[in-house]
């Protein structure tokens, strides 16, 4: 991991705190990005008890075994990759501590653990036109019915490879590698030229 | 565009798989390799079926889960008879 003052966001260039100063006041969609979140990769078998007790141990919530959920408790979410593949979510600047407990937690069991918070950044999607923009350009169903807060799909959003996390009713976060940040960015500039949007900085 | 139920993920399109050609060829043992003609050789490295009809084939969820899996196909309709895990025999879809 970089230096913390060395540390630049994916979409820095976009200048997003001068953007949002800008922005309209009656949007229906924002967007933002969630940077340098971590990111820990997780492999193991969940059909081994150690292996969810050890997750549960470090981060107090229930490994997602289920397809296409999440879990959180407290700064952590969890997101189910594949059938022996997880990601462990955490704020910015923990991974390094995080990793060291999981594989520490893990010692003995037939699993892997590697940071790839730096692979990625998150855009973050909301507001009452968020579904619609996403369905512009990813052939997912995101109908209520079919896909709501909890889960999340690896996908592509725009030919863009993503992983789209539904955290409430009309919020998502989009994972995106951040050398495709820029291209979705940019993406989203066209989109959101049919939609009254507001860039977010938080 | 075909609709593709992973066995992990459920429906997804097609765009989120890759093609992995045709399942179910087994890599000659060692014992075999032993023996083998180059005209064996070659009818395992290269010749497949290409039928008009139903296809076993084997295919990547490479935007989603990265799993492998089987699928059988009709080559005409594009119908996706039955999607099922790597290492499973070949259905017998007469009985169905």
């Amino acid at each position: 991991m970089p230096e913390a003052y060395n540390r630049r966001s994916a979409l820095q260039h976009f200048g997003l705190k001068a953007a949002a100063a800008q922005s309209p006041a009656d949007a229906r969609v924002f967007i933002g990005e969630a940077a340098h979140r971590a990111i820990v990769n997780v492999r193991g078998n969940p059909g081994d008890p150690a292996f969810l007790q050890a997750v549960k141990a470090v981060t107090g919530a229930d490994l997602p075994v289920k397809p296409n959920t999440t879990s959180q408790a407290g700064e952590f979410r969890l997101l189910w990759l594949g059938p022996t593949e997880y990601w462990v979510t955490a704020p910015a600047g923990s991974e390094e501590k995080l990793a060291a407990e999981l594989r520490q937690a893990f010692t003995g069991q037939h699993a892997a653990v590697i940071d790839v918070s730096e692979s990625r950044t998150i855009i973050t999607l909301s507001g009452p036109d968020a579904r619609e923009v996403l369905a512009r350009g990813c052939s997912l169903d995101l109908h209520p019915r079919v896909f709501g807060p909890g889960q999340c799909a690896q996908t592509g959003l725009a030919k863009a490879n993503v992983l789209i996390d539904q955290r409430d009713a009309t919020s998502y976060d989009i994972y995106v590698l951040k050398s495709f940040s820029d291209y979705l960015w940019q993406w989203f500039g066209l989109v959101h030229r049919d939609f009254t949007a507001a860039i977010r900085a938080d | 565009m075909l609709l593709i139920s992973c066995p992990y993920c459920g429906p997804r399109d097609e765009h989120e798989f890759s093609y992995g050609h045709e399942a179910h060829i087994a890599r000659p043992t060692l014992e075999q390799q032993q023996t083998m003609s180059d005209a064996e050789w070659a009818d395992y490295l290269f010749m497949r079926k290409n039928p008009k009809g139903v296809h076993f084939e084997r295919w990547v969820h490479s935007r989603g889960c990265r799993q492998w899996f089987n699928v059988a196909r009709h080559t005409v309709t594009h119908e996706i008879i039955k999607v099922y895990p790597m290492g499973e025999p070949a259905p017998n879809l007469e009985q169905k």
